[in-house]
């Protein structure tokens, strides 16, 4: 158990490591020091500046430093909590991120908290009976929604529920400070996106537990149809659910970035992307540095949950 | 035993003949080859000619082996439609996609004498028209780009699962750190870097499905390899790559068809979302994720939304197509 | 006993499943009567429904099963008529059914005690947790599982194969039902392991009195535990009766068939060989009118056995014996089967294979913190220890053991897949213990072939038959130009008796025996020296066994090569083999002609071996030596003599410090055993036959 997330861990290190080096290496290019000169200066100036004003520029940002430097210091940074320094909102990147990875969080708790009942209890219900009614139902639904991405239901949800009913704000700006009311579409949308999948993931384990020989065992033991499903099929099959669940957190960053864009929701996906389109290196860095972080602490969670879960592994 | 008798099976039927891997494999390579000229280097329309009989032709031929699906048989009528569309949108009577006729003209009304079964945009430009275009783009890069992704995950899913050892620990040690990235961010990160165009989608897509294709090819082969058709393989002294290439990878393609379908949809999701961000394909030529992006800031409406709605049900409907083709072959394939 | 009343009874019971493809009759006209205490056997090949009975009596037919007409009455309720919660109550407290994979069947999250307990909480009013804990212990021990106390709390996969079966056996008695349903309960066993799951079964029927139906594809196992017997063929009970009766007195073609293709101790290879049912099994739908078996019957008539449904009819002046066979009034049941041809044994030529000293050690990572502490994280394990022996040309050495006793990985490095540690392979006086497959060259490749155990796996589904046996055959340099290639192929087609319209078929059309022939056929296609065949029929049908194990000697001996076969099953290797190698975690316990090997002295395991292996014949004396416990790990093996652990003839301290020494009996057979080799020598024979037919 501990050797698992000891190595677990080394590895998560090993791939942080990594992962900033080749990000550092791929900012580090002449275009995009050009690129974050031209979003700051205008396309007209950068093209007008002479060899030697651009170095100064260069200085100025403290961009001219060779590349393993900036880096050993920029880790050093890290490593003392200072993330360095946006260019382009002009704020620390701590900050800056925290407050962002906030706003965030309050909306993937949400998600979570609508998606794994609806999806768990969908996914058992269509599993116990295979082929039966319910599960149609519920594998159409599922097949469907997962069929509409992010960007599309957003547009669905905004037309019906905001411009044609009424009933919600569009935008999630949230510019008067913190609205519930706001926080709907967005919650919605990545929840119809993402709960057909891990319905999916659940009505297939529970289809096959249902059809595994100790169920039958307990069937034939006598035992009522309720105690059949709770004690014997339940636990078996919401091992591989499981896994998935915390795996879709690393799925649920792709999702926000769309859905933040796309409602103009403050967090951090919408800060990544205006980053990226910016050039701005550390914002970058700093964001993907924690989404990796959150990938592989998710899965660690997920290994670590499938070995408690599955005695098989835990007294193996 | 001087005389061979001739083997007494009843001839193939033309069905089972155009069934064989090798024409179905001509087929697809005559569809697809002209689109991919067509789109990616502009090749003029007259190449498009002999993909339109090889289109209906698959279509059919899928229709009828797979007859027993339903849900197979309406996804592979939805994917075939959009293909369909590209391959003859360039001969159809519509007005040029790019060209402003009048703004905000409402579906199903008539505007300067012209019929607009699906109005204008905010731009003047006829939907329809750009709708139908629309899908061109689309499933060239898409359906290109995942087919780089699987021949390079392919390879590397047989090598790291077949030799295994050092080989397997370099392959899913890379492969871990790629999968480490959210997909969006990944491709946010290469997009950038290398600027947005279909050729840096490919790379892209490459980059961020090859692992996880990697992972369920190694998977598959290393169940394969304990098989007894493999040992015998090894026993008569069979290199790897003759072994990797002629008995596992045959074998393996059940589910790899599978998955292709499903990450068909993801890598379609993908480039749609793509271009809305701003980093995937650029103007001025229609493509649906651009019609979106375009259209969300300026169709605030209810009365226009249906600039938003049009391109995203397109796009939905396109992805339903792959999503039900892979449920449909799943399902199938656990049937026997 | 005429009048009571049965426990169960089956009547004119149809089943049917329903496929897209329609109606798929499964079981036809099926009579059953199971009176108290009696134990009754269905058995038959797969497909025949055997299966699919049990689960009918169950009530589980699963979603697309049922039963079309017909009743089943348990004790004198119609079952078919139940309702869920009547059904309920009844299942796991008056009928109780054990499973072919033990493993599977239990509930892999639970506690054996939670698993155990579950039975007496749900079927008795007022069990308190105690109770039912204390019951499940005492049950444990009743099913003679050691250390009751510490399987209680072990997950299922904490335990052995055999240990679990009992834990599935001890959950089924703990109602104390009134029917016992076995569905091939050892079929997944070692066959040491399935001795003492048979002594337990008899031993419930006897100390319980509870009525058992035993379902198996083993006559032998039948008659080891059973009083009647229905021997069932593709969807129809076709013969009933006592035990003695069917065995002995057998009033169908079909059972005579089966009878014949089974090796028999006595039989003699050269002078009887086994004498396979022609054709096969009919797939559900394509049943022929009237008899199924008519077909692949020898006294098939047309006109009498094609011409209508064939009813169960009562053997006259036998009790309780019934027959499905127009004709069985016309059959002159005590004519011998013709022999075909008494072939000659085939002399043997010089030796083609010597082992000398092969050691073949593993090292094994141990990656967990204990063993980094304890300094013990590489342990070794010893697949192969010392190995020593030689083949002949056209000779059959026959390698006896159970799993774990290193026969597969003798043969992946006698295959080149791995060298060995230590010691000798030497093939035509060339030395191959070091050289790998890739170094070998072609011709020495193809002079070594194998044929494998599982007929579904062994060829590739993607490629046709005849491109299979193509490669092999340009591969191995025998041919190149495609005519003569081809040419060679449906000449090794015709060998193994399949049509040559095979060639371009695809494995997925063809039958399990096919396969193998297609295996065989492959194997051959190099001109071999020497064939390793791992298990070649054992995962085939009685009647088809026969007929592949008869061709493959067949082949072996027109091209006087010489055969290594790998098996576990005692009674073909006596027919088949004439040296014997029994192997024991790694080691060769003894070795010898098969006469030497089946005649005392013995080695204790092979002792316990023989007597281990069930034999479908009444007249049979058996000595009973059941061994406890159950094989122990390669990994962890014990010290001194490996078979120390369960060796029903222990000397004492001597056997867990000092390995064995190898003492020669007579030239070639050589015992590693520490008893005085004068009192292995006084040993009894395990199996004895009557003196008429041992005199023929």
């Amino acid at each position: 158990m501990l050797p698992l997330i000891g190595k677990r861990l080394v590895q998560m290190l090993l791939i942080m490591v990594v992962a900033s080096l080749v990000l550092f290496f791929i900012f580090d290019s002449d275009e995009f020091k050009k690129k974050i000169a031209v979003a700051e200066l205008g396309g007209f100036a950068v093209s007008a500046l002479s060899d030697a004003d651009y170095q100064q520029w260069l200085v100025n940002k403290g961009l001219d430093v060779p590349f393993v430097q900036r880096y050993v210091n920029w880790f050093g940074g890290v490593l003392a909590g200072d993330f360095g320094h946006s260019f382009e909102k002009n704020t620390d990147v701590g900050p800056l991120l925290w407050d962002r990875l906030k706003n965030t969080g309050i909306l993937a708790f949400w998600v979570f908290a609508l998606m794994i009942p609806l999806s768990l209890a969908l996914g058992v219900i269509a599993g116990m009976k295979e082929g039966g009614k319910r599960d149609r139902i519920v594998s159409f639904v599922a097949v469907f929604t997962t069929s509409i991405p992010e960007i599309a239901t957003a547009i669905l949800l905004t037309v019906f529920l905001a411009l044609g009913l009424g009933w919600l704000p569009t935008k999630s700006a949230m510019m008067q400070g913190f609205d519930p009311w706001q926080l709907v579409l967005p919650v919605l949308t990545l929840v119809i996106y993402s709960f057909g999948y891990v319905a999916r993931m659940t009505r297939a384990s529970m289809a096959e537990v249902m059809t595994s020989q100790y169920i039958r065992t307990a069937i034939l033991k006598g035992l009522p149809q309720n105690r059949v499903i709770m004690r014997h099929a339940l636990r078996n099959a919401l091992i591989a659910p499981f896994t998935v669940i915390v795996l879709q957190l690393n799925w649920l960053l792709s999702g926000v970035v769309v859905v933040e864009v796309f409602f103009e929701y403050s967090g951090f996906g919408k800060l990544l992307l205006e980053a990226a389109l910016f050039g701005d290196i550390y914002v970058v860095q700093a964001a993907t540095f924690v989404a990796v972080i959150v990938a592989v602490l998710s899965q660690i969670v997920s290994d670590v949950g499938y070995t408690l879960l599955n005695p098989r592994i835990r007294f193996g | 035993m001087a005389t061979i008798a001739a083997p007494t099976s009843p001839a193939p039927s033309l069905l089972d003949r155009l069934r064989r891997p090798r024409v179905l494999l001509g087929l697809v390579a005559l569809l697809w080859l002209p689109l991919v000229a067509y789109v990616m280097f502009g090749v003029g329309r007259m190449v498009l000619i002999p993909a339109i009989p090889a289109t209906l032709l698959l279509y059919a031929l899928a229709v009828i082996s797979w007859r027993e699906s339903a849900v197979a048989v309406i996804g592979v009528t939805l994917v075939m439609f959009w293909l369909f569309i590209a391959v003859v949108v360039p001969f159809l009577p519509l007005l040029d996609p790019n060209q402003p006729v009048q703004p905000f003209v409402t579906p199903l009304t008539e505007a300067r004498d012209m019929f607009f079964w699906l109005g204008t945009d905010f731009r003047g430009r006829d939907m329809l028209s750009r709708t139908l275009w629309g899908c061109q783009r689309v499933l060239v890069w898409g359906v290109t780009a995942t087919a780089v992704a699987y021949v390079i995950g392919t390879a590397l899913g047989l090598v790291a699962g077949y030799l295994a050892g050092w080989w397997d620990e370099v392959i899913s040690f890379i492969g871990n750190v790629i999968l480490s990235f959210p997909v969006m961010v990944l491709f946010i990160v290469i997009l950038t870097y290398f600027g947005p165009s279909g050729f840096n989608i490919i790379v892209a897509v490459t980059f961020a499905s090859a692992p996880a294709i990697m992972r369920i090819v190694r998977g598959l082969t290393l169940d394969i390899k304990t098989r007894d058709y493999v040992f015998a393989a090894q026993t008569r002294g069979e290199r790897p790559l003759w072994i990797m290439v002629v008995e596992l990878l045959p074998n393996a393609r059940g589910p790899i068809i599978v998955d292709a379908c499903l990450r068909l949809g993801y890598t379609t999701v993908a480039i749609t979302t793509l271009t809305f961000l701003g980093l995937g394909l650029q103007p001025p030529d229609p493509d649906w994720g651009l019609m979106i992006k375009e259209a969300a800031a300026a169709a605030m409406l209810f009365k226009f939304s249906y600039m938003l709605l049009v391109p995203a049900l397109s796009v939905s409907s396109l992805i339903l197509g792959f999503n039900l083709m892979a449920d449909g072959l799943r399902e199938m394939s656990l049937r026997d | 006993m005429a009048d009571a009343t049965p426990i169960l009874e089956c009547r004119n019971l149809c089943i049917s499943y329903f496929t897209r493809a329609g109606e798929i009759p499964a079981v036809v006209d099926f009579d059953l009567i199971v009176m108290p205490g009696e134990a009754v056997g269905i058995v038959g090949e797969s497909g025949c429904g055997k299966s699919t009975v049990a689960l009918a009596i169950m009530q589980y037919l699963g979603g697309n099963g049922r039963i079309v007409s017909g009743e089943i009455r348990f004790m004198g309720q119609d079952l078919t008529t139940m309702s869920q919660e009547e059904l309920r109550q009844l299942r796991g407290s008056k009928i109780a059914m054990v499973y072919q994979e033990p493993m599977a069947s239990l509930n892999p999250s639970m506690t054996i005690a939670r698993q155990l307990m579950e039975v007496p909480l749900y079927h008795e009013a007022g069990c308190s947790e105690a109770d039912a804990r204390q019951r499940a212990l005492e049950m444990l021990a009743d099913v003679r599982l050691p250390d009751p106390a510490r399987i209680m709390d072990a997950y299922p996969h904490q335990i052995s194969g055999g240990q679990q079966q009992r834990v599935v056996i001890a959950m089924a008695l703990l109602s104390n039902p009134s029917l016992l349903l076995l569905d091939e309960p050892t079929t997944a066993l070692d066959v040491t392991v399935e001795a003492g799951i048979v002594q337990l079964v008899r031993e419930i029927s006897e100390r319980y009195g509870t009525s058992m139906i035993y379902i198996s594809h083993n006559l032998g196992l039948i008659l080891e535990t059973c009083d009647r017997i229905t021997v069932m063929y593709s969807g129809e009970a076709v013969e009933e009766g006592s035990v003695e009766q069917v065995f002995d007195r057998m009033r169908h073609p079909y059972t005579k068939g089966l009878f014949n293709s089974i090796p028999l101790p006595g039989a003699d290879k050269h002078a009887r060989p086994l004498m396979p049912i022609p054709g096969q099994l009919p797939l559900p739908h394509e049943r022929p009118p009237g008899c199924n078996f008519g077909p692949r019957c020898d006294h098939f008539r047309a006109g009498v056995c094609d011409a209508g449904p064939i009813a169960m009819a009562t053997v006259p002046a036998h009790q309780r014996h019934y027959t499905r066979c127009a004709r069985f009034s016309e059959i002159d049941w005590q004519a011998r089967p013709e022999v075909v041809e008494a072939a000659a044994s085939a002399n043997l030529g010089e030796v083609v294979l010597r082992v000398e000293n092969m050691k073949k050690y593993y090292e094994l990572r141990d990656p967990s913190l204990m063993a980094l502490i304890s300094g013990r994280s590489v342990r070794t394990v010893k697949a192969n220890e010392k190995l020593d022996f030689e083949a002949r040309e056209a000779e059959t050495v026959a390698i006896v053991g159970e799993s774990g006793c290193g026969k597969s990985t003798f043969a992946k490095v006698m295959m080149g897949l791995e060298t060995a540690t230590e010691g000798k392979l030497i093939l035509d006086g060339k030395d191959l213990a070091q050289t790998p497959v890739e170094r070998r060259r072609p011709q020495v490749v193809g002079h070594l072939q194998m044929v494998f155990q599982n007929p579904f796996d062994t060829l590739n589904p993607s490629h046709t038959v005849g491109g299979q046996i193509a490669r092999v055959i340009r591969k191995f340099g025998v041919e190149s130009d495609q005519a003569k290639v081809e040419a060679r192929v449906m000449e090794l087609l015709d060998i193994v008796k399949l049509p040559r319209d095979f060639y371009k078929r695809r494995p997925r059309q063809l039958s399990g025996g096919q396969k193998q022939r297609v295996g065989i056929a492959r194997a051959f296609a190099g001109n071999p020296r020497v064939v390793v065949a791992d298990e070649p029929v054992s995962a085939l049908d009685v009647s088809v066994q026969a007929a592949v194990s008869q061709l493959l000697m067949d082949i072996q001996r027109e091209n006087r090569t010489t055969l290594i076969f790998i098996s576990h099953d005692l009674s073909l290797v006596r027919y088949l083999a004439d040296r014997v190698v029994v192997m024991y975690l790694g080691t060769i316990v003894e070795q010898g002609t098969t006469d030497e090997v089946f005649a005392p002295p013995y080695h204790p395991y092979t002792e316990a071996l023989l007597s281990a292996v069930p034999i479908a014949d009444t007249s049979i004396r058996k000595k009973i030596i059941v061994l406890h416990g159950d094989i122990p790990s390669a990994v962890d093996p014990p010290s001194g003599c490996p078979f120390q652990t369960r060796c029903p003839r222990k000397l004492g301290a001597i056997c867990d410090t000092e390995e064995p020494p190898i003492r020669e009996f007579s030239a070639g057979h050589r015992i590693a055993c520490h008893i005085e080799p004068a009192l292995l020598a006084e040993m009894e024979p395990v199996i004895t036959m009557p003196p008429e037919q041992a005199a023929e």
